[in-house]
């Protein structure tokens, strides 16, 4: 076991871990944040995605031990203290963007990844940034709406409704 | 997961002793290795990570070459390569998802030589220079059948130098469940001849291509290599494609990367 220090959404937090110990495990497990979800076994699903250093990773394909020191941001740091939404948040209920959920704290996380870097980016840069957050539910067409409309675009135009 | 003890020295001497240890294993990105370890299919005493290691990061360009330290990120080859070599830059721009190229690396990459990974390819069609903790390997020597390389266990990939060509380009056929090469084509155009990488398609993993390298040697255009068909003796048949489908993709992209690099 080895002690580890991180900050979570801006809170400074510690704990013991063994090597093998996934980041996401940290989280759910020793932090109780459960908003980061497990979906898979193979690092293919991105539910399990967050933020190392205002970065987006895999939290199941790394270890805790590899986030000593880094500032990480998960889902639960997105809304504000009131429970106000953020601006992707918002949209993806306005934009119908979620049916189980299951997908939506990596959608959420990959999508400000996104916008961080690309402001204003096209339904085509959307779609790729996706390509590693599998959703069972949308067909995704809403989850893309959803972020173009949360980066300012008319959504008008974007397939399904 | 088996348990392991992690370390995380900052120096490739350091590493370079910690891999000493029985069934030590270096750890990179860990974009392959953790799911791996997940799968019990490793189960390595002691994991050295090597992401703490600066003198094994970055991208430089200096005359006509590239230089790419081993634990260089694929976002970070995206970026930094564009310039220098853009069919390089597109390529790690492309490989996965946004979040295994914050995490996966170059080094990782032509070590574990998967047979459908995009780098092989780059590596082997730009005559690549793989740099070690102990020697130089040329590519033309460097990969030696599907998951086989010529390093030694414990030996670190630092860095890859890439000769920079005068036209290039790489075209992928995605798997789409995966989104590794179903088949990949690297094609560089250098003053002293063309080379012709293939991932994705070999039993043997990644390879040169000759007959076009020599056809596109004399004429560097798409319709140079339109008389020609790989062979699919030795490729690979899984239920993503036939043999014999693989073949005749290796002819269609290999067209495309001509016109595509110009
Ligand atoms: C969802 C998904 C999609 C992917 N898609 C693609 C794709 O389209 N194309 C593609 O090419 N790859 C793809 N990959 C693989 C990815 O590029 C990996 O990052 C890469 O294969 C391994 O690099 P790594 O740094 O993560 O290495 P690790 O997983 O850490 O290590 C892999 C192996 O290499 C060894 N190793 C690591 N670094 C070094 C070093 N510097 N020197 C010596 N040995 C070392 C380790 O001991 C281990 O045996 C994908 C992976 C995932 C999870
Ligand atoms: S849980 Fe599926 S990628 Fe992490
Ligand atoms: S909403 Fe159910 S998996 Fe995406």
């Amino acid at each position: 076991m080895a002690k580890i220090s991180m900050k979570v959404n801006g809170r400074d937090v510690s704990g013991e871990v063994e090597g093998r110990t996934l980041l996401v495990q940290f989280l759910r497990d020793q932090l109780g944040l459960t908003g980061t979800h497990v979906g898979c076994d193979t690092s293919q699903c991105g539910a399990c995605t967050v933020q190392v250093d205002g970065k987006q990773v895999k939290s199941c394909t790394m270890f805790a031990a590899e986030a000593e020191g880094a500032e990480v941001s998960t889902i639960e740091g997105e809304a504000a203290q009131d429970g106000t939404l953020s601006a992707i948040q918002a949209a993806f209920q306005e934009h119908h963007g979620l049916q189980c959920g299951f997908c939506t704290p990596g959608m959420v996380m990959a999508a400000k990844s996104l916008l961080e870097v690309n402001p204003k980016p096209t339904e085509a840069e959307v779609r790729h940034h996706l390509e590693g957050n599998i959703c069972r539910c949308t067909g995704y067409h809403n989850i893309v709406k959803a972020i173009m409309a949360a980066s300012g675009q008319d959504v008008g135009a974007i397939a399904a409704e | 997961m088996y348990a392991f003890d992690f370390e995380k020295p900052t120096s490739v001497a350091d590493a370079v002793v910690a891999l000493k240890d029985e069934d030590a294993l270096a750890l990179g990105g860990g974009q392959t290795l953790i799911p791996t370890l997940k799968q019990r299919l490793a189960s390595p005493s002691k994991l050295v990570s090597l992401m703490g290691i600066a003198e094994m990061q970055g991208v430089s360009a200096d005359g006509g070459t590239l230089t790419i330290g081993g634990g260089t990120k694929h976002a970070v080859v995206a970026a930094e390569a564009a310039s220098a070599y853009p069919a390089l830059a597109a390529l790690a721009g492309g490989i996965g998802d946004p979040a295994v190229r914050n995490r996966g690396t170059i080094g990782g990459s032509l070590a574990n030589n998967d047979p459908a990974a995009c780098y092989p390819s780059a590596a082997l069609a730009s005559g690549a220079t793989i740099v070690t903790d102990k020697r130089e390997i040329a590519a033309d020597d460097y990969f030696q059948g599907m998951f086989t390389t010529a390093l030694d266990e414990g030996e670190i990939v630092t860095a890859v130098k890439f000769p920079i060509p005068e036209a290039a380009n790489y075209q992928k056929f995605e798997q789409p469940a995966s989104r590794f090469a179903l088949v990949g084509v690297f094609v560089a155009k250098y003053a002293d001849g063309v080379r012709v990488a293939v991932t994705g398609a070999s039993e043997e993993g990644v390879f040169r291509w000759t007959e076009a390298e020599e056809a596109l040697s004399g004429n560097f255009s798409p319709d140079a290599v339109a008389g020609l068909a790989a062979s699919a003796d030795g490729m690979i048949t899984d239920l993503h494609g036939s043999g014999a489908y693989r073949a005749h993709l290796i002819g269609v992209l290999t067209k495309r990367a001509v016109a595509a690099a110009g």
